[in-house]
């Protein structure tokens, strides 16, 4: 908090609340913090639409906490059969919909929420590789976001498994076993992760004391790092300038702006209002989102001695588990299931790395060359073909062609993905940039 | 100019990439008769009344209580007297007797829970109310399976024809198309109860409470939803003139 020291304390006008104040911003750093991070924290002026998925990506950890904490009131992490002959947990859910007052509302938002918070952090993260957020000196703010990001997808993962519907159950009997690939701790680990030698009760209640404590806790420490973070370096902006570098004679940079009320109230509440609208809709109409926010096969009971066809994570790890998928070469004497665990993986880790990969003199897309937006426009479009064929049974075929194997363009995606970051040292030092101005660009 | 250029070639990429799946659906399985899903409660009750007598003999729905039909129109008195055959209470659920080893052992298999079973269905392929229709169209008389009965939709299922009296018994003639496909025919060997189109009814009547069991409450979650989507349209009214009278002072 030593950032936050040299703001003047509170001083009373004399009425009571006045003293009041007074009285607790003696004993505890209320003015300094309202002042650090929202009335005098000085965010640039020119944030455009790209900027809103930050503090979305927060409404939506609000809107799951708090319809986490109410689902678990009537939620049973129970893997056993009822007497009908229906697991437990299962069961509980549907209890949920149908008979706890509202409760149907507070699943779907919980179950929509989850994907909403996957598309919002995916736009957040577009952000920061068009403008170069990652950039010197926000490596470490990109780096606790990377860690969110890792983090998310375990609270996602665990969560999923918790209606205990065939796809939840079957989704985590393979995720696990990935685990087992590792060489020599792999069998234990999995183990570990599992708590019995198949998806059980056991794993059901490990994964439930997981789900809405240990890994929120976590998550939201890292949250909170991230903005401290972001707020001892200041927010970069879409012309990949620091504002900091033209101040008044106050200390206040020319082209900032106080952070609250411009973006709080000004900025990003009416573009919570449209986020919104747009995710009561999916939450009113289309709660299964099409298959793909609730997937059908998950309106089954967990049966684990069905083994269903075609078993696929949900959509916002499909990317990832096309990666997995695309290594079926034994090479380096290593077994392809662990090329693929070490692609999947790999492929969330490589983008903590992000900061040194990139050489280029402009962070923002605004000013960089050709090169740059080729590739990235060939990197988003491979990363949604990766994602669309990660949710397909293998072997399948575009539009039905057997020269367009969705394998092989898997495989090709899987490698451009990879290369991507790895010649991205080269190909942005030599890219042909334009000339960045000194100030920010506002209308 | 350059710039635009590019985001024009980013835009109509997501696009493509965003539309890929709608294009490059295969047609693969079975094909799917479009069944029209009512919501009447007239259709709603004929169905519960399908359901009650010849699926629940074998089938839970064990999410559902009987008295949660007044939601469809039937009272308390109607449900007592048309639909409780063993004694069960009105706020019961509506489980099976048959115990589940036994099922095992006369089916292969335990007959599933239909609760949610109109939701389970959904596939690439159609809705789950679709898959329900023609499923439950498409029952034939095959004397190599140990029930006597066999289905198109569902190849060897465990579950005879339950409805058989109703439609009466199928069989089903394969022939080669002059594409060289295979066509799958059914005739009716012995007719039953009722009528094509009656039969075609009842099952349709029968699909469309099973879809309305898998969320009973979805007729009001949408009316809610109309009134949700009006208050925050009018909502982003409001901060959004608010936000633009902030920042009016931002040059």
């Amino acid at each position: 908090m030593a950032a936050n020291t040299h703001y003047e304390k509170y001083r009373s006008n004399g009425t009571l609340l006045g003293n009041a104040l007074e009285w607790v911003d003696a004993r505890f750093p209320a003015t300094s913090l309202w002042k650090a991070h929202l009335s005098e924290y000085y965010a640039p002026k020119n944030f455009n639409f790209w900027y809103f998925f930050g503090s979305l990506a927060i409404v939506v950890l609000v809107i799951q906490v708090v319809t986490g904490i109410f689902l678990t009131m009537n939620y049973k992490p129970d893997g056993t059969l009822n007497a009908a002959g229906i697991p437990g947990a299962f069961a509980s859910v549907e209890y949920i919909m149908r008979e706890v007052p509202g409760g149907r509302f507070i699943r779907y938002f919980h179950s929509t929420g989850a994907s909403a918070f996957f598309i919002v952090v995916y736009l957040h993260m577009f952000r920061g590789m068009l403008y170069g957020s990652y950039r010197k000196p926000r490596e470490l703010i990109w780096i606790f976001g990377v860690l969110i990001f890792l983090c998310l997808m375990a609270e996602a993962f665990m969560g999923y498994l918790l209606p205990w519907g065939q796809m939840s159950y079957w989704g985590a009997q393979v995720i696990i076993n990935l685990f087992s690939a590792i060489p020599f701790v792999g069998p234990d680990l999995s183990l570990l992760i599992r708590g019995d030698y198949v998806v059980s009760d056991v794993t059901l209640n490990r994964f439930f004391a997981l789900h809405v404590i240990a890994v929120p806790l976590v998550l939201i420490g890292l949250v909170v790092a991230h903005i401290l973070a972001l707020h001892e370096i200041g927010s970069n902006n879409p012309d990949g300038v620091e504002i900091k570098k033209f101040k008044d004679e106050k200390g206040v940079p020319l082209d900032g702006i106080p952070f609250h009320p411009y973006y709080t109230i000004a900025h990003d509440l009416p573009a919570t209002v449209i986020f919104l609208f747009f995710f009561c809709a999916v939450v009113f109409f289309a709660p299964e989102g099409g298959g793909y926010f609730l997937e059908y096969n998950n309106f089954l009971p967990a049966d684990p001695m069905k083994t269903p066809e075609h078993i696929a994570p949900v959509w916002y790890f499909t990317p990832f588990y096309s990666m997995l998928r695309a290594m079926v070469w034994n090479f380096f004497w290593l077994d392809a299931k662990l090329w693929g665990v070490i692609a999947m993986g790999g492929g969330v880790v490589i983008l903590a790395f992000l900061p040194w990969l990139d050489r280029s003199p402009a962070k923002s897309i605004r000013y960089r060359g050709p090169i740059f937006k080729t590739l990235l426009g060939i990197f988003v479009f491979g990363f949604l073909i990766l994602g669309f064929l990660g949710m397909k049974a293998p072997g399948y075929l575009f539009f039905g062609q057997g020269w367009l194997s969705g394998d092989v363009i898997a495989q090709i995606f899987t490698v451009y993905y990879f290369l991507f970051f790895l010649t991205m040292p080269y190909w942005s030092k030599i890219d042909k940039c334009k000339p960045v101005p000194e100030r920010v660009t506002f209308k | 100019m350059k710039k635009t250029s590019a985001i024009q070639f980013l835009k109509r990429l997501a696009v493509t990439a965003l539309f890929a799946p709608v294009a490059a659906f295969a047609a693969g399985g079975v094909h799917l008769e479009k069944v029209p899903v009512s919501t009447d409660q007239k259709n709603l009750q004929n169905g519960a009344r399908l359901f009650v007598n010849y699926c629940l003999n074998c089938h839970g729905a064990s999410a559902v209580r009987y008295n949660q039909l007044y939601k469809i129109g039937l009272d308390e008195k109607v449900i007592v007297d048309n639909l409780l055959f063993t004694g069960e209470k009105t706020g019961d659920l509506m489980t099976v007797a048959m115990v589940r080893e036994d099922a095992e052992a006369w089916f292969g298999t335990v007959p599933p829970d239909l609760s949610l079973i109109a939701r389970a269905k959904a596939s690439e392929a159609g809705s789950g109310a679709d898959y329900l229709y023609t499923y439950l169209r498409s029952f034939y008389r095959d004397p190599a399976r140990p029930t006597g009965w066999n289905n198109t939709v569902f190849a060897n299922v465990g579950m005879p024809h339950a409805l058989w009296d109703l439609q009466g018994v199928q069989t089903l003639e394969e022939t080669v198309g002059e594409d060289g496909h295979k066509v799958q025919k059914f005739t009716l060997s012995k007719s039953g109860s009722m009528s094509k189109e009656t039969y075609d009814q009842a099952v349709a009547d029968l699909v469309s409470f099973l879809v309305w069991m898998g969320e009973p409450d979805a007729g009001s979650r949408k009316t809610i939803g109309i009134y949700v989507l009006i208050f925050l349209a009018g909502l982003y009214l409001l901060t959004h003139a608010l936000g633009k009278n902030y920042w009016k002072d931002i040059h």
